[in-house]
C-alpha cells in the first residue's frame, strides 16, 4: 500500500448564500515512500489546494467537502486535532513558493527553527539549536552559527528559501510537499535550489510532492506526473512517458509551451484561451473550449480517468498513436 | 549604535514641535487679552498705560516678544494665573496627578479587555459572541462618552446611590507631592465610573482596531507557514499572528493619545474629576490666559512625549527598523 | 463597481441598512416640519412660560398633556426642543462635511496629482492634524475663540464657527482618500491619453479623475457627517459651542445634566436618546455603504 493515498478529494468554496463551487472535483494520488511526484497545471488548476487540503490546512471558507486522505494507513480527515498536529510538519512538511513571505519577520531563524522541533519533539533549547544548525549546514548555507540568530530580513531570498527547506528537513518528515519552491525566486538560483531539493530527497529517501507550473522543472526532478486541470487529474503516469508521448491534449499543449522544447526562430505555442473559474466550468470536459481535439461528445459528458497501460488519462480522444506498449 | 542615532533624530522632532507649539501658544496669548487689564484699574490713563506697556516690553516687536516668551517658559516660566494668583505651570502640574490617574485606570481597563476581545473576535469570526461584540462595538462607538457618563452617574449614583458621582475622594499626597487616589478605597471607588467611561469609547476602537490586523496577520504566508509546521494552535495565534498585529496596533494606538487627552475634559466635566482637563474648561470660562496656554503647551509636551515613546516601543519590537542597512 | 441594480438589491436585503436609512429619513422629515409640527417654539420667549418648568412628560403623575416628554428648566417643551435642536445638530455636521469634503478633495487631487514636495508635506501635516485628534483641537480653538470673543460676539457666531471649525479639523480624512484614488486612477491609460491630447491638469483632475474617486467620498462622507455631529455635541456639552438660547442636542443634555440630580432626567435622557439613535443610524449606513462599495475594505472586515 502507498504510503500517502488519497482518493476522491473534494474541496468546495461558498458561492452565494447557498450555493458551492469546487475547486477540486475529485482528486486521487498515491505515493510511495521516497517516491518523487510532479504535480502539473496553470494557476488556478487547484495544486496548491491539493497540497493544503493534504494537510488539512484548507482556511475558511472553503472546507473539504468529501473523499479520504491515507496516511500510513490512518485517514488525515477524521484523526483528532492533536494527532494531525503530530503528522503536520512532523512527518510531512512543506516548503512554500514565496520564501520572502514565509518566514515571520519578527522572529529569528533559530526561534522559528526550535519551535518546530519542540512542536514534535521533548528536546532542550541546546541541543535543538545544535540540529537546526546542522541543518543549515546541510542546506549549504554559509556560516550557520551566525544564520541561526539572524532576523529574516537579513537573508537574500536564496537563502531565506534554503531556511525554510531546512525548517522542512528538520524532524526528517516522510514527504515534502513543495508547493512551486524556485517560483519566486532569481532564475540563477531556480537551478540551485532545485537541485538541492533532489539531492536531499534522494541521500534520505523523502517522498516528494513537488507543485508547479512548469514542466521543465518536473522533467528533471520527479519520477511520476500528474497534470490538473480546473480542479481534476487528466493524466497520470511516468515522467518520461508523459513527456515523451503526452496522452492527453492539455498535456500536449504544456509540453508545446515549454521554451527549451522549442526550435530557436520558431514561435511559442501559447495553448489558446484560458482555464476557467471555479465558478464557472462549462458543461462536459473542462479542457474542450481550448482543446483542439474536442468533439461533439465532448461538450456533454464529463470524461473519466481511465487507465492506457500504465498510465491514466481523463480523456475521449487521448493521443496514443500506437506509443503505448 | 542605531538606537541612539534614532533617539537623536526623534529628539530634535520633538524639540520642533515643541517650538511649534509654543509659537502658537504665544500668539494666543497675544490676541487673548491685554494684561494691563489684570494689573491696573480703569483709573490709570491711557498715557500712564502707555508707558506701562512701553516698561514690560508690551510694544515690542513680535519675535522679540515671543523670545522672552520662549526664555521665560525654558525656565519653567509660563506666566501667572489670573485667577490663582499663582504661577500657571504650578497649578497645572498639581492637576496632572489627578488626569494622569484616571488615564491609567482607564488605559488598564480597555487594554485588558481590548485584546482578547480583540483576538477572539479575529480568529472565531463566525462564533455569536464575536458577531455580538462586533455589533456590540458599533453601538459603543455610537455613544458619545459624556453619555456614556452621565448614564453611569444617573445609575450607579443617583438611582442605586452605591457609586460617588464626583470628585476624587480621599487621596494621599505622596513624598514627592504627588496626590494620588490609589492608595484609599475611597479614591478607588472614586475612580471607577470616570474609569470606565473612559474606557468605554476607547474599547470599541481597539477591539476593532485589533480584530482588523489579526485578521490581516493570520492570512499572511507566514502564518500559514506555522500551522504547517505543525506548531500547537495557541503559539500560531499568540506568538506568530499576535506579535505582527502589535506592530501597527502600537502605531495606530498611539495616535489615538490626542483623542484620550481630548475625552478626559469631557470625563473631568462630567465628574467634576480635578485634572487638568476640568481646569482647562475653567480657566477657559475666567477667561485665565495664563493658564490656558500653559494648559496647551503642557497637553502639547505630553503629546510629543508619549508619541516619542510609541515610536521607541515600535522600534523595540520590529527587528526591522532596529537594524537599518544590515547586511542582506 | 456595482450597477444601481445590484447595490438596490443588496440593500434591500439587509435589514439593518433598511432600518437605519428609515430612521434617517424620518428624523429628516420631523426637522424639516418641525416649525408646523412642533408643538412650541423654542426660541420664541413669549411661547415659553417659566411657571411650565421641570415637569415630567405627561404619562406621569404631575405631567401635562400639552408636554407629551416632559419640559425643561426654561419651561421649554422637550419635544419641540428636541425637533428643533436635532436640526442644528444636523445642520452642523452636514455643513462641517461640506467644508471638510471642500478643503479635502482640492488638497487631495493637488497632493496625489502633483506629487513632489506639496504631497510630501500635505500629508505631513495631515498626518499631525489626525494624531493630534478633531477634538482636541476642535476644544482649543473653540476655546480660544470664546476667550477672544467675549460671550455675546460668540453666541452669534456659535454656528457659523463650528462649522468652520469642524470643517477644517477633519479635512486629512477626505485628503488621503481622495490622494489615494488619483494615485490608483494616475496610472490609468486614460489619464495618460487625456496628457496626451493636452488637457490642462487641472481639466483632467475634474473630469477625469475626480467622478473617479466620488465613491470612497460618499462613503467616508456618510461617517464623518456622524462623527461631526458627535463633535459637536461634545462642544455644546462642554460649554464650547451651541447657546443655551439656540441649543444643539449636545447643548440640550448639558443643561438637562445640571439639573439631573435634582430627579428631571427626562430633560437630558431624550435628547441623549435621539443623538445616540441618530448617530448609531448614520454610523450603520455608513458601514452598510462601506462594505458594498468597497469591496476591498470587505474582505479585510471579513
Amino acid at each position: 500500500m502507498a504510503l500517502l493515498e488519497v482518493r476522491g478529494l473534494e474541496v468546495a468554496f461558498p458561492q452565494g448564500p447557498r450555493d458551492e463551487a469546487l475547486a477540486l472535483r475529485g482528486v486521487d494520488l498515491d505515493l510511495d515512500p521516497g517516491e518523487r511526484l510532479g504535480v502539473v497545471g496553470e494557476s488556478g488548476a487547484g495544486k496548491s489546494m491539493l497540497a493544503f487540503a493534504i494537510l488539512n490546512l484548507i482556511s475558511e471558507p472553503g472546507r473539504i467537502r468529501a473523499g479520504s486522505i491515507r496516511f500510513d494507513g490512518r485517514n488525515l480527515l477524521t484523526l483528532p486535532p492533536a494527532e494531525i498536529r503530530n503528522i503536520r510538519g512532523n512527518r510531512i512538511a512543506m516548503i512554500f513558493q514565496d520564501p520572502m513571505m514565509t518566514l515571520n519577520p519578527v522572529l529569528t531563524i533559530g526561534r522559528q527553527m526550535v519551535e518546530t522541533l519542540q512542536a514534535h519533539r521533548r528536546i532542550g533549547w541546546a541541543e535543538a539549536r545544535k540540529l537546526s544548525i546542522e541543518r543549515l549546514g546541510q542546506v549549504a548555507i554559509p556560516t550557520p552559527e551566525s544564520r541561526f540568530d539572524s532576523y529574516p530580513h537579513e537573508l537574500s531570498g536564496g537563502l531565506r528559501q534554503r531556511v525554510v527547506i531546512a525548517i522542512a528537513l528538520l524532524t526528517d518528515p516522510e514527504i515534502i510537499i513543495a508547493d512551486e519552491p524556485t517560483t519566486a525566486l532569481d532564475v540563477t538560483i531556480q537551478a540551485e535550489i532545485m537541485a538541492l531539493i533532489l539531492r536531499l530527497c534522494r541521500d534520505h529517501r523523502v517522498g516528494l510532492i513537488l507543485i508547479t507550473h512548469d514542466l521543465g522543472v518536473v522533467a528533471e526532478v520527479t519520477e511520476r506526473l500528474m497534470i490538473m486541470y480546473a480542479g481534476k487529474v487528466v493524466e497520470e503516469g511516468s515522467t518520461r512517458q508523459l513527456i515523451e508521448h503526452p496522452g492527453h491534449p492539455y498535456t500536449r499543449g504544456l509540453l508545446a509551451a515549454l521554451p527549451q522544447r522549442v526550435a530557436r526562430g520558431q514561435t511559442l505555442n501559447q495553448i489558446p484561451g484560458t482555464m476557467p473559474g471555479i465558478a464557472d466550468l462549462p458543461a462536459g470536459c473542462a479542457y474542450h473550449p481550448r482543446c483542439e481535439r474536442a468533439i461533439a461528445g465532448c461538450h456533454i459528458n464529463i470524461p473519466v480517468l481511465e487507465a492506457h497501460g500504465s498510465r491514466r488519462i481523463s480523456c475521449f480522444r487521448p493521443l496514443l498513436a500506437g506509443a503505448e506498449a | 549604535m542605531h538606537i541612539l542615532a534614532f533617539l537623536i533624530r526623534r529628539l530634535f522632532q520633538a524639540v520642533i514641535v515643541m517650538l511649534i507649539i509654543s509659537i502658537i501658544g504665544f500668539s494666543i496669548q497675544d490676541q487673548l487679552g491685554d494684561p494691563l487689564r489684570e494689573l491696573v484699574g480703569q483709573s490709570v490713563s491711557e498715557a500712564e498705560r502707555e508707558a506701562l506697556r512701553d516698561r514690560m516690553g508690551l510694544n515690542d516687536p513680535f519675535w522679540t516678544q515671543y523670545l522672552r516668551f520662549l526664555g521665560n517658559a525654558l525656565g519653567g516660566d509660563l506666566g501667572t494665573s489670573y485667577f490663582f494668583k499663582k504661577p500657571a505651570l504650578e497649578v497645572i502640574l498639581a492637576k496632572f496627578p489627578a488626569t494622569f490617574e484616571l488615564v491609567l485606570g482607564a488605559t488598564f481597563l480597555f487594554v485588558s479587555a481590548s485584546i482578547p476581545g480583540g483576538i477572539y473576535c479575529a480568529i472565531r469570526p463566525r462564533a455569536w459572541l464575536a458577531r455580538f461584540i462586533m455589533a456590540g462595538s458599533i453601538i459603543g462607538l455610537s455613544i458619545p462618552i459624556f453619555l456614556t457618563a452621565i448614564f453611569l452617574i444617573w445609575i450607579f449614583a443617583v438611582e442605586l446611590g452605591v457609586m460617588p458621582s464626583f470628585g476624587r475622594g480621599e487621596t494621599v499626597t505622596l513624598p514627592w507631592g504627588w496626590r494620588t487616589g490609589f492608595l484609599t478605597r475611597d479614591g478607588l471607588l472614586h475612580l471607577v465610573l470616570p474609569s470606565i467611561s473612559l474606557a468605554a469609547i476607547m474599547l470599541p476602537l481597539f477591539i476593532r482596531l485589533i480584530r482588523a490586523e489579526m485578521i490581516e496577520t493570520l492570512s499572511t504566508e507566514y502564518v500559514r507557514f506555522a500551522w504547517a509546521k505543525g506548531l500547537a494552535a495557541r503559539r500560531v495565534w499568540f506568538v506568530h499572528a499576535f506579535r505582527n498585529t502589535l506592530l501597527p496596533v502600537v502605531t495606530v494606538g498611539g495616535l489615538q493619545i490626542g483623542t484620550l487627552i481630548a475625552y478626559t475634559i469631557l470625563t473631568e466635566t462630567v465628574f467634576q474629576w480635578p485634572g487638568m482637563g476640568f481646569m482647562f474648561l475653567e480657566a477657559v470660562k475666567r477667561v485665565d490666559t495664563p493658564l490656558i496656554i500653559a494648559y496647551i503647551i503642557v497637553v502639547g509636551m505630553i503629546f510629543v512625549i508619549v508619541n516619542t515613546i510609541v515610536d521607541l516601543v515600535y522600534t523595540l519590537i520590529n527587528p526591522m527598523v532596529k537594524l537599518p542597512g544590515a547586511q542582506g | 463597481m456595482l450597477s444601481a441594480r445590484a447595490f438596490s438589491r443588496r440593500f434591500l436585503g439587509d435589514p439593518v441598512a433598511v432600518g437605519a436609512f428609515v430612521i434617517v429619513v424620518a428624523v429628516g422629515a420631523m426637522v424639516l416640519s418641525a416649525p408646523w409640527l412642533a408643538p412650541q417654539n423654542p426660541y420664541d420667549p413669549l411661547q415659553i412660560d417659566l411657571m411650565d418648568a421641570e415637569m415630567p412628560p405627561s404619562w406621569m403623575p404631575g405631567g401635562d398633556p400639552r408636554f407629551l416628554l416632559g419640559t425643561d428648566e426654561q419651561g421649554r417643551g422637550v419635544m419641540s426642543t428636541i425637533m428643533y435642536g436635532t436640526g442644528i445638530s444636523l445642520l452642523i455636521g452636514f455643513g462641517a462635511v461640506v467644508v471638510q469634503s471642500f478643503i479635502g478633495i482640492s488638497l487631495g487631487l493637488i497632493a496625489g496629482y502633483r506629487g513632489g514636495w506639496i504631497d510630501a508635506f500635505l500629508m505631513r501635516l495631515a498626518d499631525i492634524q489626525l494624531s493630534i485628534s478633531t477634538l482636541m483641537l476642535a476644544i482649543i480653538a473653540m476655546a480660544v475663540f470664546s476667550a477672544a470673543f467675549g460671550p455675546e460676539t460668540y453666541r452669534d457666531l456659535a454656528i457659523f464657527m463650528l462649522i468652520v471649525v469642524i470643517g477644517i479639523a477633519e479635512w486629512p480624512r477626505f485628503a488621503r482618500t481622495v490622494r489615494a484614488s488619483v494615485l490608483a486612477e494616475k496610472k490609468k491609460e486614460y489619464v495618460d491619453a487625456a496628457r496626451v491630447i493636452g488637457l490642462s491638469p487641472g481639466t483632467i483632475m475634474r473630469r477625469h479623475i475626480l467622478p473617479n474617486t466620488m465613491t470612497p467620498v460618499l462613503v467616508i462622507s456618510t461617517i464623518q457627517v456622524a462623527e461631526a455631529i458627535v463633535t459637536e455635541a461634545a462642544l455644546s456639552f462642554l460649554g464650547l459651542g451651541m447657546p443655551v438660547q439656540q441649543p444643539s442636542l449636545g447643548a440640550l443634555i448639558r443643561s438637562g445634566f445640571e439639573v439631573i440630580f435634582s430627579g428631571s432626567w427626562w430633560i437630558t435622557l431624550f435628547p441623549a436618546l435621539m443623538l445616540m439613535l441618530l448617530i448609531l443610524s448614520i454610523n450603520l449606513l455608513g458601514d452598510f455603504l462601506r462594505d458594498t462599495l468597497n469591496p476591498k475594505l470587505r474582505r479585510g472586515e471579513d
